[in-house]
């Protein structure tokens, strides 16, 4: 550590934190305040939780919340692909490189250019359900987004298409520096393959697994905007409206910015609830490393 | 080696065993890696070959090959978007605030990694916090406020609001790296004489190379990649990004669909591009902060 007079640090944070505090601390005091009132234009008079009774009595935005916590269960998908086909790329299989560099991809291509490509691919004529009457499985041609049942699984679909590769790239990473005796001690040991993925592999990487499934929980919760805006709108019939779109109709297009911040609250909040065994996590770390 | 005169031949069938077991294998981990580089490559083989079918060559098949190559829809795509604006206007946005969050970070990641202060150990937890939070819970207040203060739809009010929402990523990652610097390094600085800022300018920021091209590429790709503070904060038809420009463009053209598409191809290479050049950046980058936790 440097030694240095005691306001020095302050000043070197100083520019730092005034970004942060306009960029964050402001918006989050103001969400509160703003929720609690009735606002046309800049501000308006204190109505108390009334927005909150508002949302809770709209059918609408319950949707939107259960929409929100099905979209979850793209959290154990993500994982469980991620985890085997890091594990396959870390052993080295053929064309291990190319596939690398392959399935990180649809990371780099922009959210509105997947949503516009997948609508026209997955529309009741498109490429999709063409390949798969061309292959006779016609019965499977479904209307994927325009269908007030499938389009939500197929949202989710197309998040998962998106973002599997960042958690391939974040486990291969870690496997990179997993200590190899352990495995190669599995390996005289007699464990199969996947008695080595469960009992060495899973608990050696349970640190970043619970850093991505906190990732995943955040982004599926409150992250999913640009894919919903570009290929659904939240429609079928609502039958894809989440969290995010709400917020954004009301606050833009209804113009009941109360009402908008009532709901960003209630997101904040689940954010924070989801991030606790991130944090657990660092200061256990914190607690290893003083010690070490 | 008494074991050698047993017998040549069960050993020989003994290798042959494990080698066809060691085949199988492979081969079963190829099955699932090739069917997820179908469901990619699918995509991107519609989003090829789509841009060069006329109309009526889509409509009779989504999946054939054009029957003529045609340029035509690019030339249409270029006349109905403005690619070549959004793109200018991604790019000076993107470089505005990688330049206003590299600076305010690099100072604040200094004092984090090297100073001991009061409150440090907090600001580290509060920042890794600010990491994860997503824009949408924010975007209500700043775009009201903008709207009182006349700061919609400028580039200055955006690249502030970009650059505060890529901060704390920046300053995790920066900080990480400095922590990692020798102090004999420093040391040696500090008998020569050197100011704090000296140290920071002088020794830390040119060690820190690898770690400054990450942190500049994954803040780049964040900020071209938004849509809602851009859709939310430019409403400005001339300051539109490339990411609000290809969403309305591919509205427009719903109809016309290889015209849609050859936008989305043209909108998407900048950033393939740049990730084929630098792969080993995107991949390290994105990974960094993550794995040291």
């Amino acid at each position: 550590m440097l030694r240095t007079k005691r306001f020095t640090p302050y000043l070197f944070v100083a520019p730092m934190w005034a970004l942060l505090l306009f960029v964050f601390g402001y918006p989050i005091v103001q969400i509160f305040n703003f929720s609690t009132r009735r606002i046309r234009g800049a501000t308006g008079p204190f109505i108390g939780l009334e927005n909150y009774r508002q949302i809770f009595t709209d059918d609408i935005f319950i949707l939107s919340v259960k929409h929100n916590a099905m979209l979850l269960l793209a959290v154990p998908i993500l994982i469980v692909i991620a985890l085997v086909i890091a594990v396959f790329l870390y052993e080295r299989v053929t064309g291990w490189r190319f596939y690398r560099f392959l399935f990180f991809v649809p990371y780099v291509i922009a959210i509105p250019v997947i949503g516009h490509v997948f609508s026209n691919l997955l529309s009741l004529n498109g490429a999709v359900n063409e390949l798969l009457r061309s292959i006779g499985l016609g019965v499977l041609a479904l209307d994927w987004l325009g269908s007030e049942k499938v389009a939500l699984w197929t949202l989710m679909g197309v998040i998962i298409w998106r973002e599997a590769g960042f958690g391939i790239v974040l486990f291969l990473a870690r496997l990179l520096s997993l200590n190899e005796e352990l495995l190669d001690a599995g390996k005289i040991d007699g464990a199969n393959w996947l008695q080595r993925l469960w009992y060495i592999i899973v608990p050696e990487l349970m640190g970043v697994i619970e850093f991505y499934a906190v990732i995943c929980v955040i982004t599926m919760a409150a992250w999913v905007f640009g894919f919903v805006f570009v290929m659904t709108h939240g429609g079928p019939a609502n039958a894809t409206q989440v969290m995010e779109l709400y917020i954004w109709k009301y606050a833009f297009r209804i113009q009941l910015p109360g009402i908008a911040s009532a709901v960003a609250v209630i997101l904040f909040l689940i954010t924070l609830a989801a991030m606790v065994p991130l944090f657990y996590l660092r200061y256990k770390d914190e607690g290893t490393e003083a010690s070490a | 080696m008494s074991m050698e005169s047993s017998s040549a031949r069960t050993e020989d069938q003994q290798w042959q065993d494990t080698g066809l077991r060691r085949d199988r294998t492979a081969f079963a981990k190829q099955i699932p890696l090739i069917l997820l580089a179908l469901a990619i490559l699918f995509p991107g083989y519609f989003m090829l070959i789509t841009p060069f079918k006329t109309q009526l060559d889509y409509s009779i098949s989504k999946l054939g090959l054009p029957t003529q190559f045609y340029l035509g829809s690019f030339e249409t795509a270029l006349r109905g978007g403005r690619f070549f604006l959004w793109l200018v206007n991604s790019i000076i946005m993107a470089v505005g605030s990688v330049v206003v969050a590299s600076v305010v970070s690099a100072l604040g990641a200094f004092a984090l990694a090297r100073m001991s202060f009061r409150g440090r150990a907090a600001m580290l937890t509060l920042n890794a916090a600010l990491m994860v939070l997503p824009p949408v819970v924010l975007i209500i207040p700043i775009f009201l406020l903008y709207a009182r203060l006349k700061m919609t739809s400028t580039y200055s009010g955006v690249i502030l609001v970009y650059a505060g929402l890529i901060t704390p990523f920046a300053v995790y990652m920066l900080t990480n790296f400095f922590k990692s610097i020798p102090h004999e390094i420093i040391e040696s600085a500090l008998i020569d004489g050197a100011s704090s800022v000296g140290i920071l300018l002088r020794i830390i920021l040119p060690l820190s190379a690898p770690a400054l091209v990450t942190m500049i590429v994954v803040s780049a790709l964040w900020v071209w990649n938004d849509l809602l503070i851009a859709l939310v904060l430019l409403p400005d038809d001339k300051l539109r990004s490339l990411m609000v420009g290809i969403t309305l463009f591919g509205g427009r053209y719903s109809n016309d669909v290889p015209v849609a598409i050859a936008g989305m191809l043209m909108a998407s290479l900048p950033m393939f591009i740049l990730y084929m050049v630098g792969q080993r950046y995107f991949a390290h980058g994105l990974t960094a902060g993550a794995i040291k936790g």
